[in-house]
């Protein structure tokens, strides 16, 4: 009886010390999770999440303040993957229907040049100065759609990116495993 | 090196089929009212247009120029009008337009005058510049600039290799080209060993070609091997006839120049050399056309040839003809629209018929036999790319290596399932490059708009402390007062030096001070000057209105 | 919007791959009727028509299209291979049972042809052997031995209505295997085992020229390229020296290594159990380490298990080290030095 007790008492320090050695010599260091959020997020700074920009609502998530689906432009997918990294349950999205990814773009012609929307943009996407014609550089534009609400002569409009030879995938091969219904 | 040939692993037998349309001699096409040429005909940027509709135009001019640093010329296969720059039908797999520019022959065929290269005294830069503007891309299927490849850069090359093994079955094109431009085309490779400086030439062609690699043998120059290879799929791919060659693997990721390895395909041979002694831009290019057609053949077609006459000119397709694949059958696409024209890249048409190309039976679980893995020639494991590409398990697909797979098409061919696995690889591919992509912008959009909070910031913080400057500065002229009476011009001096400082400060400041526009990719750089053209007319307009 | 629009030309599919294995079968087939009587053909029949039967029903209910997966054959080689694997003129339901084990649970449970990650019918006979010991280690006698010559007729007979008109010590004995195991635990002379009239020249009776008729299909599946070298040579080695070495320590205890290669389920499993491709190891080094493992295992359990062969768990053991395996044997990728970079 004695010795069945020392042996399981040595054998739960033995493992309990490997444990331990292994807890600290094998440490990951991890990004802060504000960061790894971040890095989910779609970085559209388009707050309509409710707070300003990407960062403020990936602060937001990880301090457990914010829902994960606030964010449409993530859509399901980023639900889906926000879900994965937080090792949560990925709850309901609502007003979520798959957006195409859309840009802004200035009518030049209407354009007034009151540097509104230059001020709007999240991410400095649109050149121009006052009194002259804005133009968005196509690139950098994250569709955020910010820059519609300043414009006084509403000549912004979104328009839905085309997909193209250099934008276009191969589609998910059918397969033909399920019998027809 | 070349004495000892090696080995890869993997490859299979397909039925060849190459008789069909390798027993006649290339055939020149009749001039055709109408052409149609992609701006988009080589790997990178498109070529920017240069025309416009209602532009006449001669052949040989050019219609595109290169655009940036991947990127080569495009120019007008005939004489006449430009009637549309806008997008048309190209052969590509998805269907999709893209931009051309359809010109109407004036059936006089005049070209610009032509002025050969003198190759062997141009600097080597010059030289690359006068190829690029030529147009030249490689004819082998990848069409990469040529004249990129032709630059030794910091790598020493110091082996060309010339690919004429042409190893998918149907296409016959390089095999009749060899035949009967053997001294032209070897003229081109010796144009390509004087530009990247190579003391070993190696032409490898696939012993199924015994014309070819006699008229080659009999041409080639002292210095220059014609080598046969053993015919095996896909040993005319880039990497595999390196190592057949030569032994050495082209290393993952990276490509044959890093070990010393140029290649370049027979017919971008020949088109150099008609750039170089002719000063001819790559205006035409042999093309197979067989399979389920009347004379089946190669034709030497002009670039923007729609392939709708090609295959008029190849005396059409026989009844009961099942659709059309570009290039060969192991790594073709089926065409989506005639009205496509030949590019750069379309070395083959197949019209298919029901018997050679029967439809995909329906695909039956993987059973992991293992016949994938053994057919391939890159020695991947395809069924485990396959089970994480199915599952959309990107990051494992690529774990086993998913991107070293070159599309060869052997797995699904050996596959007992009929698995399409070269259709999921493609699949996991594309999804992965968007998502780099994707993750690339955020990236981008992520620091732009920190920048901007933080020039917002530093503006805010400028604002308050030139403000504070300032009240300062009342301050203290109201504390001196007119009773401040003039410093020791020492003390003047010293504050002259430091104003001075200051100032200079300030202006490095500004200069190194990136603005909203700084940092830009070249294309992005050139929209913003557009826009800036674009600018001053509406301003010069309203200036002229008002 | 197909890739290798040519694919379609390779003129293999999963049900010529499964009819070549079977055809390889049958030599062994024959020779196992010729020298243990007509009872094979019946555990055949009815393996077969259970399996099949199933097979249809569950794809039925899994709502998948039931002609090109029945069609593959798959069904087919895992039916024969049970009845290959379990005793001739056992009763009826054994088989149904053993079908029952290998098709829906061990095949379709977990997601069907491909998916399983144990072959079907090593559970299917390992269940059996655990659950029904004495039906499974009674098995016919050789041509000679057996009191009772049976006709097809009365394997039949024996099969369905049980064991009454003949009494089943005329027709059936244990296997050498088992003899071997429990006469050499009662301490009796090897040579006095080997004097048994059961035992062959090397193997048992007759099994001997069954094993060599399984071995000689193995060898036309290898040259038709259905299965490569790898599996059979590192099993049958895995097994040989095992056995060797047990031989060498106690000879008095283990028999020869020939003898364990020519009985039981050796050359059925090296040749046609383990190369099963679904459940197998599919590297090159891979299939060695993993069939060497199942050689390895099968000689151990031959040797101080409690059951009579150890073909069955060996594999299976085996085929849980698959992935492991897998994982740690993938070869050097084309253009990439030996780190794999």
């Amino acid at each position: 009886m004695l010795s069945a007790i020392l042996v399981m008492a040595a054998i739960g320090l033995v493992l309990g010390g490997i444990l331990g050695w292994a807890s600290v010599s094998y440490r990951v260091e991890e990004d802060p999770l504000v960061e790894k959020i971040d890095a989910v997020l779609p970085q559209t700074q388009c707050g309509q999440c409710g707070y300003p920009g990407c960062k403020p609502y990936a602060e937001a998530i990880a301090k457990g303040e914010a829902e994960i689906n606030k964010c449409p432009p993530g859509g399901l997918e980023g639900i889906k993957r926000m879900a994965e990294l937080l090792g949560v349950e990925p709850p309901a999205a609502e007003g979520m229907e798959p957006k195409p990814k859309s840009i802004a773009v200035i009518d030049e012609n209407t354009c007034i040049g009151c540097t509104l929307c230059i001020q709007s943009c999240p991410v400095d996407a649109i050149i121009g100065a006052a009194k002259q014609m804005h133009t968005i550089i196509a690139d950098q534009c994250t569709g955020c759609e910010l820059c519609l609400p300043p414009c006084p002569v509403d000549c912004i409009a979104m328009v839905v990116v085309k997909e193209d030879v250099t934008t276009w995938k191969w589609r998910y091969p059918v397969h033909m495993m399920k019998r027809a219904a | 090196m070349g004495d000892r040939l090696h080995t890869f692993n993997g490859g299979i037998h397909p039925e060849g089929h190459k008789a069909e349309s390798s027993a006649t001699p290339i055939r020149d096409m009749a001039l055709l009212p109408r052409y149609v040429v992609p701006l988009r005909q080589h790997i990178g940027t498109p070529a920017r247009p240069l025309v416009q509709a209602g532009d006449k135009v001669l052949r040989g001019q050019p219609i595109g120029a290169a655009e940036g640093y991947v990127s080569t010329a495009v120019h007008a296969p005939t004489s006449g009008t430009v009637i549309a720059v806008e997008p048309r039908a190209v052969p590509h797999p998805s269907g999709l337009f893209d931009l051309a520019v359809a010109i109407e022959s004036d059936g006089e065929d005049r070209a610009v005058d032509f002025t050969p290269l003198d190759w062997r005294n141009l600097d080597p830069s010059a030289l690359r510049n006068r190829i690029r503007d030529l147009g030249l891309a490689g004819l082998g299927g990848a069409v990469f600039p040529s004249y990129i490849k032709l630059n030794p850069g910091a790598q020493s090359i110091h082996t060309l290799i010339v690919n004429g093994a042409e190893c998918e079955p149907w296409i016959t094109c390089d095999d009749r080209l060899m035949r009967e431009r053997a001294a032209e085309t070897l003229q081109g490779v010796a144009i390509m060993a004087h530009a990247l400086g190579v003391k070993t030439v190696l032409v490898g062609i696939e012993d199924n070609k015994p014309e070819a690699l006699a008229a080659m043998a009999a041409a080639a120059p002292a210095g220059v091997e014609v080598v046969a290879v053993p015919t095996r799929y896909p040993g005319g791919g880039g990497k595999q006839l390196t190592y057949t060659l030569t032994g050495v693997e082209t290393p993952t990721g990276g490509r044959s120049t890093d070990v010393g390895i140029q290649v370049f395909n027979v017919g971008t041979a020949y088109s150099l050399y008609r750039a170089a002694m002719l000063g001819e831009p790559l205006l035409s290019r042999v093309v197979t056309v067989t399979g389920h057609v009347a004379r089946p053949g190669n034709f030497e077609t002009r670039i923007g040839t729609p392939l709708a006459d090609l295959l008029t000119a190849a005396g059409g397709a026989n009844p009961g003809a099942v659709g059309e694949i570009i290039g060969g059958p192991m790594m073709g696409f089926d065409l989506m629209d005639l009205a496509a024209p030949v590019t750069k890249a379309v070395n083959c048409l197949i019209v298919k018929d029901p018997v050679h190309f029967p439809p995909r039976p329906a695909p039956l679980p993987c059973i992991r036999c293992g016949a994938c893995a053994r057919s391939c020639p890159a020695d991947l494991q395809p069924f485990e790319m396959y089970w994480f590409s199915r599952a959309k398990d990107f990051g494992k697909a690529q774990s086993y290596n998913l991107f070293d797979c070159i599309e060869c098409g052997c797995c699904a061919y050996v596959c007992p399932s009929h698995i399409p696995l070269v259709d999921f690889f493609r699949f996991a591919k594309s999804e992965i490059w968007e998502r780099e992509q994707e993750k690339r912008a955020s990236d981008q959009a992520r620091q732009r708009h920190e920048f901007k909070e933080f020039r917002l910031e530093r503006e805010k913080q400028e604002k308050a402390e030139k403000f504070a400057k300032a009240a300062e500065k009342q301050k203290e002229a109201a504390a001196a007062g007119p009773a401040a009476a003039p410093a020791d011009p020492e003390a003047e001096k010293k504050k002259a030096i430091l104003q001075a400082a200051l100032e200079r400060a300030a202006k490095a400041k500004e200069g190194v001070t990136p603005k909203n526009t700084d940092h830009l990719p070249p294309r992005v750089e050139r929209e913003i000057a557009e826009i800036d053209a674009r600018r001053e007319q509406v301003v010069g307009k309203e200036g002229g209105e008002g | 919007m197909n890739g290798s629009p040519y694919a379609l030309l390779a003129k293999n599919s999963v049900s010529s791959v499964m009819l070549k294995v079977m055809a390889a079968l049958i030599p062994g087939i024959i020779a196992h009727a010729w020298f243990f009587g007509p009872g094979i053909w019946v555990s055949l029949f009815l393996c077969t028509g259970f399996a099949v039967a199933l097979e249809g029903l569950i794809l039925l209910m899994r709502n998948v299209p039931v002609k090109p997966f029945l069609s593959d054959g798959s069904v087919l080689v895992t039916a024969w291979l049970l009845a290959l694997s379990l005793p001739t003129l056992a009763p009826w339901w054994l088989y149904a049972v053993g079908v029952v084990l290998a098709v829906l649970v061990a095949k379709h449970f977990y997601g069907g042809l491909g998916q399983n990650p144990f072959n079907p019918a090593m559970v299917g006979y390992a269940a059996l052997i655990v659950s029904f010991p004495v039906y499974m280690t009674q098995w016919p006698a050789p041509l000679g031995l057996a009191d009772h010559s049976l006709t097809l007729l009365d394997a039949f007979d024996l099969v369905f209505a049980g064991q009454g008109s003949i009494s089943p010590d005329a027709y059936t004995s244990a296997t050498v295997l088992d003899t071997w195991k429990t006469q050499a635990r009662l301490g009796l002379p090897a040579e006095d085992i080997r004097a048994m009239a059961m035992f062959g020249w090397a193997g048992a009776r007759g099994q001997e020229f069954v094993a060599a008729a399984f071995a000689f299909g193995g060898l036309l599946m290898l040259a038709h390229r259905l299965i490569t070298w790898h599996i059979p040579v590192a099993f049958l080695v895995g097994l040989a020296l095992t056995a060797g070495l047990l031989h060498l320590l106690d000879p008095g205890r283990h028999a020869d290594p020939l003898f364990h290669l020519l009985s039981g389920g050796a050359m059925l499993g090296a040749f046609f159990i383990a190369t099963d491709p679904v459940t197998a190891s599919s590297t090159p080094l891979g299939k060695l380490i993993y069939a060497g493992l199942a050689g390895f295992l099968t000689a151990l359990i031959r040797a101080f298990g409690g059951y009579p062969d150890g073909v069955a768990f060996a594999v299976l053991i085996a085929n849980i080290c698959v992935p492991f395996i897998d994982a740690y044997t993938q070869p050097r990728v084309f253009g990439h030095d030996k780190a794999g970079k």
